[in-house]
Parts: C-alpha cells; structure tokens; sequence
C-alpha cells in the first residue's frame, strides 16, 4: 500500500513559544505538502530556528500542535522523541561528530537497522553525494564544502520523510555557497525529499525554495512563491525585505497616489487623505540623456559591471532616486529624463 | 515558574536524570540540615558553656591564623606569579610549573617534616649553631616552630599556589595593551605592577586566598600538631575526647558561619574577576629580558618558596624512609594501608564521578533553574571542612543505624550494630559530599564544550538521551571525566579530617597513620606513608602545569 502524498505532510496548528517573556513563535499554522522545498527567510531572532527545532523535537510547543502525516508528534496529547520523528536535520555548524569518520558519522543514525543493511545504505548515501574519498577521515580534515556534503549525507542516510536544514550554505565562502546550493537542491529534488530550509538571505529563499515563508517576530508574515513575495508583498516590511526600494511620501486622493513626482493610479482600500509611501524599484525607472516625464540632475553613479547603480537627484525630493540599470549613459552627462516603468511601484499606507 | 504553567506531555527524557540529581542534593544536603538541627538541640546552658571556655580561644586563634595565612599566600602568590610572568630569565619555564609542587605536600605532612627538620637538637640547627660558633642547644636555637607565627609560615608556604594560579592566569590574560598604554601614559616598568597590574588582578588575589583559607580552616593535622587550638581542633577534641555531640555540632555551626563568610568573599571576587577579564583578549604579556647576574637573582627568588614548600619536606622524607626500609623493610601494616587507603579512595572516586556525571548532565539536558539549583545545592560541601561534614554525616548515620538496629531488634530479634558507620560507608558518603564539587565542576566544563547542536544531531538520528550520553558525551569528554576523577581520588587519599573521625575501627589509611604517630610524637613508618601521599599528590600538580602550558 502506498501512502497517498496527503499521508505525508507537515502541518503546524498555532504553534507558540515563548523564552520567559519574550514570544519566540506566536500562532504560526503553515501546512507543507510531500516534496516541497519550503524557505524560511527572516531577520536573526525571528523565530524561524525555533521552528525547525520544534519540528525536529528538540524543541517543546507551548501551545498548538505539530502534524507529521496527520498524526500529532508536539501538542497536548501527544509528544514524540526526536529519535522516533523520522526527520533528518542538517545543523547550521553541521555537527559532526569528531571522533567519529565520516563514514561511522554516516552510520550513526542506521543503528537501528540490521548491520549489513546499515552498511549497504551507507555506501549507497556515500557513492550518491560522492563523497567516497572522504570516507575515512576525520570532520577536522575536511574543507567546509565537504562537511556540508558530509552533514547532508549524514541526515539523508536515515531516508527520512523531511528534511530540515538550518542556513546550511552560511558557513561557506561565497563563490561555493552557489555552487554547493544549486548541487543540493537538484540532489534533493531528484529525491523528490521534503525540505524545510532556513536562512536568512533573501537571495537564498527567492532562488532555492518552491514557497517562501517570511516571518517578523515569531509570526509568519507572508507565504507564498517567490515571485509572489518579491512582485506582491503583502505589507511594506515584505516589500522592503526582498528589495531595496525608493521610498516615496504622499496622500491618496480620488482613486491616486499624489506624490512630488506625479500621480499613480491606484484603487485602494484607504480613506481619501490616507498618508501614503510609495516604493519604486530602483530597476523600475528607466533613464536617457534625453527628455523623459521627470527631469533629474545625476549626482553619483556606481559601476558594477552588469549593471550601473545611480543616484539622481529630482526637484521636490529630499533624497535622490537610486536607479538600477543596465543602459549605458554617455561619460559627462548631468541632466537626465527618467519614466516610472508600470507594474514597478507599490504603495502602503503609513502606519 | 514557566515550566509549571506548561500543563501538557513535552519530553520525558531527563525526567529520570532530574530525579536522579534531585535525590543527589537531597543527600548532600542532609549533613548539613542535621547538623543544623542538632546544635539547636543543644542545651543553652550547654552553648553558655562553649562561649565561657573553647570558643573565646578557638575564634581568636582561627582568626590570627587566617589573617597570616592570608597575608602570607596573597604575599607569595602574587609575587611568584608576577616573577614568572613579567621577567625573562633562564630557569623561568621551570619555575613556571615547580611553583605549583607544594600543592603536593598536604598541611599535616609539612608540619610533620619541620617538626623533625627544624628539632632543636636536629641537624639543620645543630649547622646553623655550628656556623655561629654556638655549641649548645642551650646557649642558641631557633624560635620554636610549635607556635602560631610556626604555623602561619608552614600554612602559607604550601598553600601559596592557590593564590599563584589564579592570579598568573590574571596577568597571562590582561592585554599586554593596557601595560603598553600606561607606559605611553609615564608610568615607569617597576611602577607598573602597582598601578596597573596588582590592582587588576585583585579579585584573582582574593578568589586564591580565599581558596588557601578555606583549606586552613579545613586543616586539623597542622594546627594540633603545631598547638594551634583552632576551631577545627576543638571539634575533633570535643567529639573524640569528651564524647559530646551538641557541642562539637555547636562549634562546627560557627565554623561553618565563616565558611560562609569566605565563600560569599570568593564569589565577590570572581564576579569581580570576570568582570575585568571580559574586557580584551588580545596579545599576551611580553616578559622583560633582565641582565644574567639578576636573571640568577630572580630564578633563586623563585626557587625558595618551592624549597621551602616542597623541597626541603620531600629531600625530609624520601631520606627517612628510604632508612627506615633499609632498616625494617615495608611492615604488613603499611601495606594493609596501602589497600585500605586506594580501595577507599576509589570506591569514594567512582560515587563522586558517577554522582558528577548524573547531575552534569541533567543540567545538560533540562537547561534551566530547577537544575542550576539542584547543582548548587549538590556541591554545597566544597567549601565544608571535613570535620563539618564528619560531623554531619555521623549524625545522619547514627540515627539511620540505630533505627535499622531497633527495626531488626524489633522483627528479627538480632541486632545489627553500626551497619553504616562501622561499614566505611559513613566515610565514603563524607568524601562523596566534599568532594562532589570537583567532578560534577569538571565534568559539567567537559560538556560544556560539546556544541548542544551535536545532542540535537544525534537525536535527530535515533539515538535516545541515553544513548547520546553514551555515544557523543561519553567519548567527547573522557579527558575531562578522567581528570575530574584524578583530582577526587587524589584529595580523598590527602583527607584528614573527615578519615580520622568516620574511619571503621582499626582501619587505617596513610593519612590516619601519619596523623597517629606525629600525634604520638614517634617517627616510625610515618614518613613512608607521607611520602606515599607526596608522590600521588604530584599527579594532579602534572595535570594543572599541562592545562596550563595547553591555555598558552
């Protein structure tokens, strides 16, 4: 008998916690379905390691319950040890055990199977990840890339339903970090493997999960895709933390923004007068040495190869415009015209 | 109260090792609280008499001796500690770790040894009056070593470490940028330990001297032997002598009344002592190169605490024993002590590291006040003298075997006698109570540095809290058990105190046997059992002078 893929999900029900006084998770209820690769984004102290860790066990919930394929492992009746929750768990300093070698770290969570069948999975996960030459050695003996290769082989072993893993990529150097990512991720998904992952790089969640959760304070803010939350955040903190845009004041009046910079059709659900900022994408204003709608000085202009960061100083704005573009401006300009592209504004009111 | 509030099933794990530790404080505990209850049974007229006649004595002299001991550790401690670090001269290196040896030599025996060193008719002042052209004992002698200022010297030469070893970590770890910077300011080189460096280590002089004092006031050996009518000994001569319980429990109260004094002191202190290190960590202090002609001043400097503290006693009893083997070969009864005192010490070591181990690590896996309470209470009797905690101990005992000899009476008709006390269990539960501090210390820093993330890891991966205890602690942290076990068998082999009074009859250890012929005044087969005590006292000398060098 298969198990159907509804079997074997994750649901959190108004799961709380709290260190003394401080919330670390309030109410959060997420529902995750068998092969989805979720990221957890948000600033440190926002609750998403709580998360893991209770998901894992290691953690208790002070009120709500956790679902591992419909049956409660944290919650008022029930509480299921770590060691009994099939999940596997890639920690952020990766935890390997030092006196242990790779291959017996690989081991340790097969104690339980019969010895043969322990060994045959072992060089089975070892062969996969392509880690056979390490086998032998010591986690101080190797580079951080192959403790990051050795960690995931070591959760894998076990084939556990989910997989959780806690900024698995941050202690890399850069140029790796993408390159040891996009290696895991593929991994992953041809093992069709559940995976909640934590980080707190923008970046990072847009590009590996399949559904973003960014949380604030213990609370989910927003889930959803990528694009949903990059292209339509639900309030100026999601907006703010996938993009650095221009802020700009203004009053919603008959159906539009009115700004120093012109009007912006929008139907909101605000009151006439409602004060309002306007967030314009720093790639969402188009810029030529010719006339354009608004007419600018260009202050400072940042090269970095791809693309060109300016600043452009525009009258009736305390602070100048930053715009990103990939359209070369000639040496020696000063006066610009610029164009808000549509679809490369938001607005939310001021609270 | 959080963990009240929480009504419903989160982990069972730890709940047995929580219990565990629980029952653990409870036993540690119990001495304590007996002994409280027993001296306020004591009789008022009974407690009138104590402050008419021992005590007056007891506390002036308990007093004086502190007061000297601690002038006299802070003096050498800082000095030595200062010499090794601020100076480079040949020999330092050496210094550096012999400075530590006269923590092998325990109260008792460097009071044993000078009593025969320094006898009036023996060969040091017979070549001291040889040199003066004195040719009786009559005409010139030393002031008598059997006096206070005798004891004060004899104290402070040998618990000096205690103040060194603290207060040379103080100045490893102060940046060599604060020196720098007050010399930038005009303060010249030798001005500098005065207005930077000794007021900085402070709280690192106070933690070691109230460390050396805390060992003076658990001192009987010395004190007795010396005539210095101390708290200590006017409770081992009220029980021993005179039989009387109340009284000894009274006495031992106000001791305990200091002892509390010196451990709030010490705590002072280390918050101090944090408080001042926390601030930099950058380069270590650069010793100053000296001239050779001071650089051989300084190294002799050096060297005479050491002679006094160790040399001097251990040349003392290597040379009279090595006579007394060659005259009268090892007796049975040496040897009968020798196993009385390494099973008594190892069984007492197992208890204690096991006992370490159970309340570690329910520390580790329950996180939170409840367990730092539990660790607290459990290693109250650190800081207890050992006749306190005897005394204590006999009590709880006493009342336990007397009801287990009338229940038996009562339902078996035979009479069990002192199934505890006469058993060496009274003595095993004295040590356990003392020294469960030094285990449950070391073996809580040994987990410590294990990341909570490796718990999680193999938990996450099936093993149980117990299997992860076995699997991941237990090999990650064998260094530290082993050396917290070391320094517990070390100390009980040392003990005195506790020994003398909770011993099963006419089972004597090495201590007991020193201490019963240097109270009988004869010089038989003790200095082999002294020197027995020396040699195993230097293990843990080793272990301190190597996490030492491993820290620079």
């Amino acid at each position: 008998m298969t198990p159907h893929a509804q079997d074997r999900t994750l649901e959190l029900d108004n799961v709380s916690r709290s260190f003394g006084a401080t919330a670390a998770l309030n109410d959060v209820s997420l529902t995750i379905a068998s092969g989805e690769i979720i990221c957890l984004v948000g600033q440190s102290g926002c609750g998403k390691s709580t998360l893991l860790r209770m998901i894992a066990g290691v953690d208790f919930v002070d009120a709500g319950r956790i679902l591992l394929n419909g049956q409660e492992v944290s919650g008022p009746s029930r509480f299921v040890e770590p060691e009994d929750r099939k999940i596997g768990f890639v920690f952020q300093d990766y935890a390997l055990f030092p006196h242990l070698t790779v291959e017996q770290n690989i081991l340790f969570g097969l104690k339980r199977r019969a010895k043969q069948e322990a060994a045959a999975r072992t060089a089975d996960v070892i062969a996969h990840i392509g880690i056979a030459h390490l086998k032998g050695r010591y986690p101080h003996m190797l580079s951080g890339g192959e403790q990051q290769r050795v960690a995931l082989a070591r959760a894998l072993a076990p084939q556990p339903d989910i997989l959780l893993m806690d900024e698995p990529f941050s202690n890399l150097d850069r140029g790796l970090r993408e390159k040891v990512r996009d290696e895991t991720l593929s991994l992953l998904k041809g093992l069709g493997t559940t995976v909640i992952m934590v980080t707190h790089d923008p970046e990072e969640a847009l590009s590996a999960g399949d559904r973003v959760v960014l949380m604030k304070a213990g609370r989910i803010v927003q889930a959803g895709s990528g694009y949903d939350l990059h292209d339509r955040p639900v309030s100026s903190y999601a907006a703010e933390f996938f993009c650095a845009f221009n802020r700009i004041s203004g009053v919603y009046r008959n159906g539009h923004i009115e700004t120093a910079i012109g009007r912006f059709a929008k139907m909101l659900d605000a009151g006439e007068e409602t004060s309002m900022t306007l967030y314009i994408r720093p790639q969402g204003i188009s810029v030529s040495p010719g006339p354009g709608d608004l007419s600018g000085h260009l202050k400072s202009r940042i090269f970095l190869g791809e693309v060109e960061q300016l600043a452009i100083t525009v009258d009736g704005l305390e602070q100048p415009l930053h715009v990103r573009t990939m359209h070369r401006l000639p040496q020696g300009t000063e006066t610009v015209g610029l164009s808000i592209l549509p679809d490369s504004w938001l607005a939310f009111p001021v609270v | 109260m959080i963990s009240a509030a929480r009504s419903w099933p989160r982990g069972r794990v730890g709940a047995r090792w929580l219990l565990g530790a629980g029952m653990i404080a409870c036993l540690v505990m119990l001495p304590i609280i007996a002994l409280l209850l027993q001296a306020i049974q004591g009789s008022a007229g009974l407690w009138s008499h104590l402050v008419s006649t021992i005590l007056p004595t007891a506390l002036v002299d308990t007093a004086i001796l502190l007061g000297g001991v601690g002038l006299i550790t802070a003096i050498l401690g800082t000095s030595t500690a200062w010499l090794v670090t601020a100076y480079a001269f040949p020999g330092r290196r050496v210094l550096e770790w012999a400075l530590l040896l006269p923590l092998a030599v325990p109260t008792y025996i460097i009071a044993y040894a000078y009593l025969d060193i320094l006898h009036p008719i023996g060969s040091v002042q017979g070549a001291i009056r040889w040199l003066l052209g004195y040719s009786s004992s009559r005409e010139f002698r030393l002031p008598d070593v059997r006096s206070m200022t005798g004891c004060i010297l004899l104290l402070g030469f040998v618990l000096y470490p205690y103040v060194y070893i603290p207060t040379r970590a103080m100045f490893l770890t102060q940046s060599a940028n604060l020196i720098d910077a007050s010399r930038t300011l005009g303060i010249s080189r030798r001005a500098v330990f005065w207005h930077v460096a000794l007021p900085l280590a402070r709280p690192a002089v106070a933690v070691g001297v109230s460390l050396a004092l805390m060992e003076t006031l658990n001192d009987i050996g010395a004190s007795e032997f010396l005539g210095v009518r101390t708290l200590t000994v006017s409770i081992y001569t009220t029980w021993i002598t005179r039989t009387d319980l109340p009284g000894a429990s009274q006495i031992a109260l106000s001791l305990l009344m200091v002892v509390v004094a010196l451990v709030a002191f010490e705590k002072w202190a280390r918050g101090k002592q944090r408080y001042s290190t926390g601030a930099q960590r950058s380069r270590a202090f650069e010793p100053r190169r000296v001239s050779p002609a001071k650089g051989l001043a300084l190294f002799f400097a050096g060297l005479l605490p050491i002679l006094i503290g160790f040399g001097a006693p251990a040349i003392y009893l290597v040379n009279e024993a090595w006579k007394r083997i060659e005259f009268a070969g090892l007796s049975p009864r040496f040897l009968s002590e020798t196993f009385n005192t390494i099973v008594l010490a190892s069984a007492a070591t197992i208890i204690t590291v096991l006992f370490g181990l159970l309340i570690a690590y329910a520390s580790r896996l329950r996180p939170g006040a409840m367990t730092v309470w539990l660790q607290r209470l459990s290693t109250l009797g650190y800081a207890a003298p050992g006749t306190v905690v005897a005394i204590g101990v006999l009590i709880v005992l006493a009342t336990v075997d007397g009801f287990i000899d009338r229940t038996a009476i009562a339902w078996l008709g035979v009479s069990t006698g002192l199934l505890f006390i006469g058993s060496g269990a009274a003595l095993l539960y004295a040590y356990t109570v003392r020294f469960l501090a030094i285990s449950a210390g070391g073996i809580d820093a040994g987990l410590a540095r294990i990341p909570v993330s490796f718990d999680h890891a193999s938990r996450v991966l099936g093993q149980s809290a117990a299997g992860t205890f076995r699997h991941v602690h237990l090999p990650l942290s064998k260094a530290a058990i082993t050396a917290a076990g070391l320094l517990v068998f070390v100390d009980c082999v040392k003990e005195l105190p506790a020994t003398l009074l909770l011993r099963p009859l006419n089972v004597e250890t090495f201590a007991t046997h020193l201490y019963g012929e240097a109270a009988r005044g004869t010089y038989e087969e003790a200095s082999i059992a002294a020197l027995a005590i020396v040699v195993i006292g230097i293990l843990p000398v080793i272990l301190l002078s190597r996490m030492g060098q491993a820290r620079q």
